[in-house]
């Protein structure tokens, strides 16, 4: 067992960084996130593993360190928040076209504009859709808990890596200010350069021996034929992902009429939602999407030829409902999906989405069967 | 056992890290925790408040609206959170300040002079932890050899010395706090 420590979810993902090997971190400082860089450079990885730790003028400078680092084919990350990654946003399309490997975290804060710095999933659809120009997407890792702020570190590299893509972790400032229990992961010795040159010397600028021809890292391609051979590739790089990284957890949900689906802070709101409306007698689960892309669609379709109703409870004006809405389609099914939710920086309370749940399928509740329009 | 708690005062009394302590002392009890502060601009010399989970079982929602304990050190914080303890719920403070007392009839009620004594004791800073003494007796959901290794797993080492103080300030606040019956 790995050592247990109370941390914050932010703190974590520093010391995770550091243990899993990272090569470099680019960042400017953001509430509610800014533990991150805090807790970088108070461990001074630099002196344990060579790690660098570099506060830059700004977030457009952070993301642009981090596509020219992530060139080389070293394992770097940034993280913000909420408008800070609007900023990156453009970065992060050229990351994506240039099919570069790094790994991005969003500890989401409420918006839009500067907004508030309370906790936000409102950056959903930025996230998942797109944020940046053109037809890209991010792996996209959603933690419910400090552990899985830690856990997720991790993932996310290995996860970009294998598929040469950027993957985010999108927290919300609660996760990111909570401590929690957490059983650190054992350290891993960073990449040597002989170990990047072949993991990743087929695409990345490790140095070019007589061997190979040199290696091209850019987003630019001016021949249309040819950029659209590269959006072909991604588009096959994304189906693989649908096909073999969907995460998700579900709970009670076998027996369920109705099912909530929520992820990060929101879903361990509605696991005691779960508990509370059990207690009560109403046949309530919970999907808990642990990647947001792919998104869980085949799951939400299983579970929608039984269900009377989903309720995407979301710290957004409902935006993951869209996709829960697109599942229940593509199923055939006439499960009613609605939307619950707070914003501008306030936590729906499990009380209040009981209630909301109540209200909004009073119908299924009293009759029992899918209401038909 | 899962206790849902929150405690709220003004920022600088030992809030979030009298939260820090007591989640430390349950991690050493082998227990899942969580620590949820409020955070944001009115940490700074405003009120500050935190919820601390502690629970055999894994924690669900940090988010609540109900509290099987309060401990509540000001007048705001009584005012926001005396009517969101569960019924049966203990609810726990300094009448220091306090100009409008509890007055719920189906909760346990338990009143600790800490401010006070703290000052008797020569060190104000001790406040937290009086309380905190005052919490363990009236719910003992830890062991205070847990508790000392709660201190010393929370506390950085250059304030180890001070750990025997905050043992006796633990202690005097077992002895201290007093039952309050409201007919």
């Amino acid at each position: 067992m790995g050592e247990v420590k109370l941390m914050k979810g932010n703190e974590v993902l520093a010391e995770a960084a550091i243990r899993c090997g990272c090569d470099g971190y680019f960042g400017y400082p953001i509430t509610p996130q800014s533990e991150v860089m805090e807790t970088l450079m108070a461990r001074e990885p630099w002196n344990e593993t060579g790690m660098v730790v570099l506060q830059a003028e700004s977030e457009v400078a952070a993301i642009n360190m981090v596509y020219g680092a992530a060139a080389t084919g070293k394992k770097v990350m940034t993280s913000s928040s909420s408008p800070g990654i609007s900023l990156m946003s453009e970065g992060i399309s050229y990351i994506a076209g240039a099919e570069l490997p790094c790994l991005l975290v969003n500890v989401q804060r409420g918006g839009p504009g500067l907004g508030t710095i309370q906790p936000s999933q409102a950056d959903y659809f930025q996230t998942v859709k797109g944020g940046g120009h053109g037809d890209y997407k991010l792996i996209v890792l959603a933690p419910s808990s400090v552990q899985e702020m830690n856990d997720f570190v991790d993932l996310g590299f290995e996860l970009a890596f294998k598929y040469r893509n950027p993957a985010m972790i999108l927290a919300d400032g609660a996760i990111g200010q909570m401590m929690e229990k957490v059983e650190l992961a054992d350290s891993k010795p960073r990449w040597t350069k002989e170990e990047v040159v072949e993991k990743n010397g087929s695409w990345a600028t490790t140095g070019k021996p007589a061997t190979r021809k040199k290696n091209i890292v850019t987003s630019l391609e001016m021949d249309s034929g040819r950029m659209e051979q590269n959006n072909l590739r991604f588009q096959d790089k994304y189906r693989k992902m649908e096909e073999n990284e969907v995460r998700y957890e579900a709970f009670q949900c076998d027996d369920a009429e109705f099912i909530l689906v929520a992820f990060g802070t929101c879903s361990r709101v509605c696991q005691k939602t779960v508990e509370m409306a059990r207690a009560k007698g109403l046949k309530v689960g919970l999907l808990r999407p642990i990647t947001l892309y792919p998104f869980p669609n085949k799951i939400i379709k299983e579970l929608a030829r039984k269900a009377l109703g989903f309720l995407s409870i979301e710290m957004s004006a409902g935006q993951m409902v869209e996709d829960i809405k697109l599942a229940v389609y593509e199923a055939g099914s006439n499960a009613r999906v609605d939307y619950f939710g707070r914003m501008g920086g306030i936590i729906p309370t499990p009380t209040e989405v009981v209630e909301a749940l109540e209200k909004i399928f009073s119908w299924e509740l009293s009759y029992g069967v899918k209401r038909s329009y | 056992m899962t206790e849902e708690m929150i405690i709220a005062g003004f920022g600088g009394q030992g809030v979030l890290s009298m939260g820090k302590i007591l989640a430390y002392s349950g991690i050493m009890e082998d227990k899942e925790v969580t620590w949820f502060p409020s955070y944001g601009p009115e940490m700074r010399g405003g009120t500050a408040n935190v919820t601390v989970i502690v629970s055999d079982t894994r924690i669900s929602s940090p988010i609540l609206q109900e509290f099987d304990t309060a401990i509540i050190l000001n007048q705001q914080s009584m005012d926001k959170f005396e009517e969101h303890v569960k019924p049966g719920g203990t609810l726990l403070y300094d009448p220091n300040g306090i100009t409008h007392p509890p007055t719920r009839t189906d909760i346990n009620i338990f009143k600790v002079e800490a401010t006070r004594t703290a000052v008797e004791m020569g060190n104000p800073k001790v406040f937290n932890m009086i309380v905190f003494g005052s919490y363990l007796k009236v719910r003992p959901i830890l062991s205070l050899d847990n508790v000392e290794k709660g201190l010393q797993k929370s506390l950085p080492d250059r304030y180890h010395n001070l750990i025997p103080l905050n043992l006796q300030a633990i202690q005097k606040g077992q002895e201290i706090v007093e039952d309050v019956q409201l007919v």
